[in-house]
């Protein structure tokens, strides 16, 4: 048996949904604070949690506050004062936290947060897109995104450690597809509480309000003077925090068996074209990759899993060998060139000697199915702009009405 | 020992001076007072507005307590969760002082855009007090109306124009609405009565649970009155009835003061130049419509206090 093989054994193998994998792993984590608000799909993660609370299985202060505003603001408030906080959210209530998100990142508070996706209003939809997250892209937050249960498992023990690390003191999100992977059920392995909790460790931050004789003024008025160097600051630590994200990576891998970068290449390596891809559609698309790969095609994927901070040097290097790229984006920005993904992947490759032709497939606003038809589609489109050598249109609308 | 003027000049000051509020401004005394009503050790947060401005210009502060500012409509939000990791880390053994917790706002910051998450923290049971000084308008930006802004009052978004003569609308009772919350505690006091507001905030500070304090608190720029005027105005309210002091204690309604010689409202508001355009010719029937407001308000407070 495999070393890889051995450790799932040791695991418990359950069957579980997203929300039910996050919640598990908040249990685990036991914050010493949650304040949460209910909207769907998250909601499950805070109920589930909230019966762990009513039968004692943690220590943690649930505050069930009177809005996601507010949920945000108690936490910045709990996290200074010394304690770890956790909330949970997804579009809209994403959207009512806006303000205090960037609060959170420029008070240098390591608050972890699952987002589960879903599109923004209006009109009202409650399913899944990445319009929410991506909004927040410049909020000064770590973004993680979650191909499925077991991923969105993983990642939030990691986040803690990434967000807490005193390197890098940033908040952090923990991605899933709303109700694709919120509420699908999946097995999941899960690792032992007590491996859970050695790896965590306990939360510390360099000063807390609650240590009251050493006085500290929080969230102070900061002008021209000095506001740009907290900024550049923040920029700095996002930085710092990719390193950071690798260690940690590879300490989880020493438990858990399973591997995490920045990004995960599938059939990339000889690849020709291929497609750039965050959360389940990846999993998805290596259907495709496989399918086209007996036609002899070569077809390659690479699914982000770290979008903030953005591992540019990273992904040019993981592509530069591809023709030509097809970026999907679960959100659009509306007349810009192309959805967030692609925008700022063919940035990063401007100055490569040899850059390969990006176009962009902004797919499954509002929960839109995407299947494998249109991925297949997407791939034979960018092996004729293989052929052709030029990409006609960047933006393209991957299974809307005409 | 019961708090009078003696016992107060040896509590804890926790606001240096030094800070950067305009002179005669009202709320320094209501930091200076509340914080030194209990001899716990507390974390204070505030609202955006003058008092965080004033207080907390990067990289000086004036507050000798731990001090959190969040955002302009979350001071009551962010303390309950300051309030909430205490509970937790004492439960965990990993604190084991007694500490207390006071959220302040400006009337802005409670009566507008922080009343959802004031009334959620009330709501839920925080042990925490919330203080909102109120100064009936947003002073920080300049002056405009805010839900606590009097009748008639001139601010830059209700202008004393040719047709329109200032706010229209009356204000919003908070203290009234905080009581509802069935709260333990809720009071009204003044910077016209600083005895009463510490003995106030040491009641609120000792109640197990949510407490509330709206305290009358002057702007000498918004209000377009001398520096040195600020004691006056706040007593002169008191006696006029626009600002009565009282506490309302697990649902009993006690007023604290009731003046032997009840001033008129246009004695009140002359000295102020909020209200200068009230005093101009055929305006006399708007000043009586305000008087009858608050002759009307006082009954009704004598009636809850069953007087």
């Amino acid at each position: 048996m495999s070393e890889v093989k051995e450790m799932a054994a040791k695991q418990e193998r359950q069957a579980l949904t997203g929300n039910e994998a996050m919640a598990l792993a908040m249990r685990q984590i036991e914050p010493d604070v949650v304040a949460a608000y209910p909207i769907t799909p998250q909601t499950e993660i805070v109920q589930i949690f909230s019966t762990y609370v009513a039968d004692g299985l943690v220590n943690t202060e649930y505050v069930p506050v009177e809005s996601e505003h507010s949920a945000m603001s108690a936490v910045v408030g709990s996290a200074a004062a010394g304690a770890r906080s956790m909330t949970a959210t997804s579009a809209n209530g994403l959207a009512l936290m806006w303000e205090i998100l960037y609060i959170a990142s420029g008070t240098r508070l390591p608050i972890v947060m699952p987002v589960v996706n879903r599109a923004l209003s209006g009109p009202i939809n409650i399913h899944c897109d990445h319009s929410d997250t991506m909004g927040a892209r410049d909020s000064g937050w770590i973004q993680i995104f979650s191909e499925n249960a077991q991923e969105a498992y993983d990642n939030m023990f990691q986040a803690i450690r990434i967000a807490e690390h005193p390197d890098v003191l940033l908040p952090a999100m923990v991605t899933t597809d709303g109700f694709i992977i919120s509420h699908g059920m999946e097995i999941v392995n899960t690792l032992d509480d007590k491996t859970i909790k050695d790896f965590l460790g306990t939360y510390k931050i360099p000063r807390n309000l609650l240590d009251v004789d050493n006085p500290i003024t929080v969230g102070p008025l900061a002008l021209q003077d000095f506001y740009f160097e907290t900024k550049v600051a923040q920029a700095d630590a996002m930085m710092k925090a990719k390193p950071v994200i690798l260690e940690i990576a590879e300490e989880y891998e020493k438990l858990s068996g399973r591997k995490y970068s920045f990004f995960e290449e599938y059939r990339l390596d000889d690849a020709d074209v291929a497609i750039v891809v965050l959360g389940s559609t990846a999993g998805t698309a290596k259907v495709v990759v496989d399918n086209l790969r007996k036609e002899g095609i070569k077809a390659g994927l690479l699914k982000l899993r770290v979008f903030r901070p953005f591992p540019y040097e990273e992904l040019k290097e993981a592509l530069k060998h591809v023709d030509v790229i097809g970026v999907l984006d679960r959100s659009d920005s509306f007349a810009s060139l192309g959805g967030p993904v692609f925008s700022e992947l063919r940035a990063a490759m401007y100055d490569m000697e040899t850059r390969p032709l990006v176009t962009n497939y902004v797919y499954g606003l509002g929960g839109r199915d995407i299947d494998l038809h249109m991925i297949e589609q997407a791939y034979r489109e960018l092996l004729e702009i293989k052929e052709t050598g030029k990409v006609d249109q960047y933006v393209n609308y991957l299974g809307v009405r005409e | 020992m019961a708090l009078n003027l003696k016992t107060l000049a040896n509590r804890p000051v926790r606001i240096s001076s030094g800070h950067r509020a305009c002179a005669g401004c009202g709320f320094p005394q209501v930091i200076k007072m509340v914080l030194g009503a209990t001899e716990s050790d507390v974390v204070a947060g505030c609202a955006t507005g003058c008092m965080e401005v004033t207080t907390t210009v990067y990289p000086f502060t004036a507050w000798k307590t731990p001090f959190i500012h969040n955002a302009f409509e979350n001071s009551a939000a962010t303390i309950s969760g300051v309030e909430a990791a205490y509970q937790s880390l004492k439960r965990q053994g990993k604190v084991d002082k007694e500490i207390k917790f006071v959220a302040f706002g400006g009337d802005g910051g409670t009566y507008d855009i922080g009343f959802q998450s004031l009334s959620g923290a009330m709501e839920r049971g925080h042990n925490m007090v919330y203080v909102c000084y109120d100064n009936g308008a947003y002073m920080n930006t300049g002056i405009q109306r805010s839900s606590a802004t009097p009748r008639g009052s001139h601010t830059t978004t209700t202008p004393a124009g040719t047709v329109r003569p200032g706010k229209a609308q009356y204000r919003k009772d908070l203290t009234t609405i905080m009581a509802a919350h069935g709260i333990p505690y809720v009071a009204q006091a003044s910077v016209g009565n600083l005895v009463d507001l510490a003995r106030k905030a040491e009641k609120a500070f000792n109640v197990e649970g949510p407490a509330f304090l709206n305290v009358f608190a002057p702007c000498r720029l918004g209000w377009a009155i001398p520096s040195d005027a600020a004691a006056q105005v706040s007593k002169d309210a008191m006696d006029c009835c626009f600002w009565p002091i009282y506490e309302v204690e697990n649902g009993e309604w006690k007023i604290n003061y009731k003046p032997k010689n009840k001033i008129s409202m246009d004695d009140w508001m002359k000295p102020q130049g909020r209200f200068r355009h009230l005093f101009k010719p055929g305006m006399e029937d708007l000043r009586g419509e305000i008087q009858a407001e608050v002759d009307k308000q006082w009954e009704l407070l004598l009636k809850r206090a069953g007087e």
